[in-house]
C-alpha cells in the first residue's frame, strides 16, 4: 500500500488549513471562461468531510437568495486556489444534514455560524 | 520489443491538467531482467524472455537456477517471452526499467488473470435476466430457462451459456492510457482499470498503432 501512497503524495496539497464540519468557509475556485481565468468565491458551512487521502472530499452549503445550495470540493483539487476559515462553528456531530431542514435563522442559534 | 511486466499494487486517482479527476490503476513495471534471448538459428523465432519479481532461493529448482546462473541474475517469480524483430539490442542479465519503454500519453495493453469468482449461476456469470418474482412462482427467480428444443435437435448445443466456473481467466485490456509516471519506484499510472486482484502479476504490452 506503500507505493499507493507515493502516488497520491505527488498530487496531494501541503498548505490545506485545518477545518470541520460547522465551521464557516470561503473557498476560492478557479472557474475558466473560454480562455480567462478568475477566482470564483463560495462561502458556506460545511457540513461534512468525507473519504481520506487523494479522494478526500468536503461539502459547502450555503443558502443564495433563500434558496439552498451545496457544492462538493474535491480537497486536493488545483482548481481551489485558496480555502479561507471565516468563522469556527460548534457542533456535536460529524455530518451535519440536518441543516437543511433549518431556517436560516435557527442555523445561526444553533451553530452560532 | 515493447513491454514489460509488473504487479497490480491498486487503484487512485488524480488530476489532469484542467483539474479533472482520473481514475486510475497503479502498477509496480519493474525492474525487470532479461532471462534468454531466443533466436531464430537457435529457436525458430525471435523473442526476448524477460523476469520479474522476487523468489525465494529455497524454493527455485535445480533447471530454475542454472537458466537464471546463465543470465548471472537472481531467480525472478515470473518469467514471459514477448516476440520481437530486434533482439539484437538486448543481451541476458540486462536491466529493464518502466521509463525505457513507455511515456506519458502512450497506449497499453494489460493482460493478467481476472479475479476468480468461484462456480456462478447464470445470473452474475452471463448477465441472464433470471425469472419472474411473482405470479406464483417458486425455484425460478435466478433460474437460465430454456437450453433448446426437444425431439429436434434432442441435443443441447455446444457452447450454450450455462452455469460454471467463472473469473481466473487471461483478460486482455487494450488501449489504456499511460497517464503518469514514477520511474525512480517503478511506477507505472493507466487510466482505468487492470484485469487481477491487487498484488497479482500483468503483462504490459504497448499497444500497436492505428
Amino acid at each position: 500500500m506503500d507505493k499507493l501512497k507515493l502516488v497520491e503524495a505527488t498530487q496531494m496539497k501541503s498548505n490545506i488549513p485545518a477545518f470541520a464540519s460547522g465551521d464557516t468557509i470561503n473557498v476560492h475556485v478557479r472557474v475558466v471562461e473560454g480562455d480567462k481565468e478568475r477566482i470564483q468565491q463560495f462561502q458556506g458551512i460545511v457540513i461534512g468531510r468525507h473519504g481520506s487521502g487523494m479522494n478526500a472530499t468536503f461539502t459547502v452549503r450555503k443558502i443564495s437568495d433563500g434558496v439552498g445550495v451545496e457544492r462538493i470540493f474535491p480537497l486536493h483539487s488545483p482548481r481551489i486556489s485558496k480555502i479561507e476559515k471565516i468563522k469556527e462553528g460548534s457542533v456535536r456531530r460529524a455530518k451535519l444534514y440536518y441543516l437543511r431542514d433549518l431556517t436560516v435563522k435557527a442555523i445561526r442559534q444553533k451553530i452560532g455560524a | 520489443m515493447t513491454g514489460l511486466l509488473g504487479k497490480k499494487i491498486g487503484m487512485t486517482s488524480i488530476f489532469d491538467e484542467k483539474g479533472h479527476i482520473i481514475p486510475c490503476t497503479v502498477i509496480e513495471a519493474g525492474p525487470c531482467f532479461v532471462t534468454q534471448i531466443k533466436t531464430k538459428d537457435r529457436d525458430g523465432y525471435e523473442a526476448v524472455q524477460m523476469g520479474f519479481g522476487e523468489k525465494r532461493e529455497r524454493l527455485v529448482n535445480k533447471p530454475a537456477k542454472g537458466h537464471f546462473a546463465k543470465a548471472k541474475i537472481k531467480p525472478t517469480r515470473i518469467l514471459r517471452e514477448f516476440r520481437d524483430n530486434g533482439v539484437s539490442d538486448y543481451q541476458a542479465g540486462q536491466e529493464l526499467k518502466v521509463d525505457k519503454f513507455f511515456a506519458k500519453g502512450d497506449l497499453v495493453s494489460v493482460i493478467g488473470s481476472s479475479k476468480g469468482h468461484g462456480f456462478q449461476g447464470v445470473v452474475k456469470r452471463h448477465h441472464f435476466g433470471g425469472g419472474v418474482r411473482t405470479h406464483g412462482q417458486s425455484d425460478r427467480e435466478r433460474a437460465p430457462g430454456s437450453i433448446g428444443s426437444s425431439s429436434f435437435p434432442s441435443r443441447v448445443f455446444k457452447g450454450m451459456r450455462m452455469a460454471g466456473r467463472m473469473g481466473g481467466e487471461r483478460v486482455t485490456i487494450r488501449n489504456l492510457e499511460v497517464v503518469g509516471m514514477i520511474p525512480d519506484s517503478n511506477l507505472l499510472l493507466l487510466k482505468g482499470s487492470v484485469p487481477g486482484a491487487r498484488n497479482g502479476y500483468v503483462e504490459i504490452r504497448k499497444s500497436k498503432a492505428h
